[in-house]
């Protein structure tokens, strides 16, 4: 009887797992046959050369560049403010803080990552826009800028908290062996314990960079609805995400190429993520080794 | 200026040397002097007023049972107690007539001229060439032929020279434990400190790699004022020329080594090094 017990147990669990695998793994075939019947009616030399992006218009152009460019101008603005201040919280939680104010002020942080992101893309659109404006009056009403800004500040926690989390693991060892030398605690911090734990801050950023490409609310609502191939911070662009929810939100009809189109906007989102979380799994795989 | 330790933090690191008879660079020991030294991590009292004058150019031992506070002691000669939480510090060390606990000393200088090894090798996650060089980077060197000179003098002195001269570029963490601790024995080397402080240095260590650097404790002594920390007592009675026993919190004897170990004073002392308590 307890035997019998036991196994159910065993299977249910077991079946748990293989239920989420077959979930994932339907995604990618629903995807991938969507995508595949797409690249039927457009090329995909097309697809990845083409400029424009106006599939719901009349002059159809299935560019995917435009959007693209939204997405990565967007995470780059978003990693360029929350990498350096990501890392200065990590380096003075792990290397200066006292360990209370550490204990305290760490799940605080996490907390960013907490605030729906909604309210974050009403902030960027309602506060940071025109608060910008009046340094920048040509800045848009949706632009790439605010929404980068604001998407930077929800993706601080990733940076701070992993890469505080790969500092304090740091055997004391080294830092003493570096205060030993006489060197500061600055020293210590940027020529011994950071490099020392850089996989880890690297695994950080990539995780951070990897929420930011497939950040969808806050660009879909601050950084406009203009699928636009430019580097320009200040004018509306559209990312890939902000696409897929607005045909997905209109009333194009089921199996049309315009309804295809998400489905190669989606599987694009889809490879570049699965990408960074392939490298990041490597580095953390190779970290492991190293340090245990 | 903030330095105040004239004679030893201001000597620039070419002018740390002094000349041989035979013309070859010497470097220069320091002698420590400990006065009524206590120490408390919170309520707990560590040392309990200890007096202690070390000589330059001599190598001391400290033994005593775990918790006896020669580590703790040993880590007051570079201020190394600083960040433990709760310690605190009465009376004097002074080093060369400075004392190191007055309040305008800078911390960093101090440890420049006192070097530590650790109980487990810590390399730094660099190259072998990174890692002894790196008190010199820090204290801003960048000239490349006096970085190699000192690398390599220094990889000489610790014997570690013939085995890693090949590949200076490679990961430190990839030599063996004993070649670790020799290169962290060359990475405070290439400073050219006065005191070298040895936290049990071989305890982690083989016995191989034991008898090499007791060997190179030998002729450090010749340049350096040197004191270790050892659980072993075999290894106090074969290298130091002075030996302290503590037992919680007290200097118990302190004397010469043959003296300590042939004919100690007191009845603790002679319990201990018999193998009778600790």
């Amino acid at each position: 009887m307890r035997r019998i017990k036991e196994l159910i147990i065993e299977k249910s669990l077991l079946s748990s797992a293989l239920i989420t695998i077959a979930v994932t793994v339907g995604i990618i075939l629903v995807l991938a046959i969507e995508a595949v019947s797409f690249f039927k009616e457009v090329s995909i030399f097309d697809f990845f050369t083409d400029t424009q992006w106006t599939p719901l218009f009349t002059d159809k152009h299935y560019g995917i560049l435009p959007l693209l460019s939204g997405t990565l101008l967007t995470s780059f603005i978003a990693i360029s403010v929350a990498l350096p201040i990501g890392l200065s919280i990590s380096i003075y939680l792990s290397e200066y803080a006292p360990k209370s104010f550490r204990k305290t002020i760490k799940p605080l942080l996490e907390l960013l990552a907490a605030v729906p992101t909604v309210v974050y893309g009403f902030f960027a659109l309602i506060v940071v826009t025109p608060f910008l404006q009046q340094f920048m009056p040509n800045l848009s009403g949706f632009n790439s800028l605010s929404a980068g800004i604001v998407m930077g500040i929800m993706i601080i926690p990733f940076i701070s908290s992993l890469s505080e989390d790969a500092l304090y693991a740091v055997p004391k060892d080294l830092r003493e062996a570096s205060y030993g030398m006489g060197a500061t605690k600055f020293q210590t911090a940027f020529k011994v314990v950071v490099p020392a734990a850089s996989s880890g801050i690297i695994v950080s950023i990539i995780l951070a960079i990897s929420r930011a490409i497939g950040e969808t609310m806050i660009v879909a609502i601050a950084a406009g609805q203009q699928p636009r191939l430019t580097l320009d911070p200040t004018v509306p662009v559209e990312t890939i995400t902000a696409f897929i929810i607005q045909v997905s939100l209109g009333d194009v009809q089921h199996g049309s190429i315009e309804y295809k189109t998400i489905f190669a906007a989606g599987i694009t989102l889809f490879a570049f993520t699965f990408l960074l979380n392939t490298i990041s799994y490597q580095i953390r795989k190779k970290y492991q080794e190293k340090y245990e | 200026m903030e330095i105040t330790m004239n004679k030893i933090a201001d000597r620039k690191i070419d002018l740390n040397t002094i000349s041989s008879k035979d013309g070859t660079e010497l470097n220069q020991a320091s002698r420590i002097e400990a006065k009524d030294v206590k120490v408390w991590y919170g309520d707990f009292m560590a040392i309990k007023g200890i007096d202690m004058t070390i000589k330059p150019n001599t190598v001391t031992a400290f033994i005593g049972p775990s918790g006896c506070g020669k580590s703790t002691f040993l880590r007051l000669f570079n201020r190394m107690n600083d960040y433990v939480e709760g310690f605190k510090m009465e009376g004097k060390i002074k080093i060369n007539e400075d004392n190191i606990y007055k309040k305008k000393i800078n911390v960093e200088e101090l440890r420049k001229e006192i070097g530590m090894v650790f109980q487990k090798p810590n390399p730094f996650p660099k190259s072998i060439f990174e890692n002894v060089a790196y008190g010199l980077k820090i204290q801003g060197i960048t000239d490349k032929k006096f970085l190699n000179e000192r690398v390599e003098k220094a990889l000489r002195q610790a014997d570690l020279w013939e085995e890693v001269k090949g590949d200076l570029k490679k990961s430190a963490l990839a030599l063996s434990g004993g070649q670790q601790q020799r290169l962290c024995i060359a990475r405070t080397l290439a400073v050219k400190p006065s005191i070298i402080l040895m936290d049990e240095p071989t305890s982690a260590l083989d016995p191989i790699s034991t008898a090499k650097i007791e060997e190179l404790i030998h002729h450090l002594k010749e340049e350096y004022t040197i004191i270790i920390v050892t659980h072993n007592m075999q290894q106090a009675s074969r290298i130091s020329d002075y030996t302290a026993f503590f037992y919680l919190g007290e200097l118990i004897e302190f004397d010469k080594t043959k003296k300590i170990f042939t004919n100690p004073e007191k009845k603790q002392t002679e319990n201990y090094i018999t193998g009778r308590f600790g």
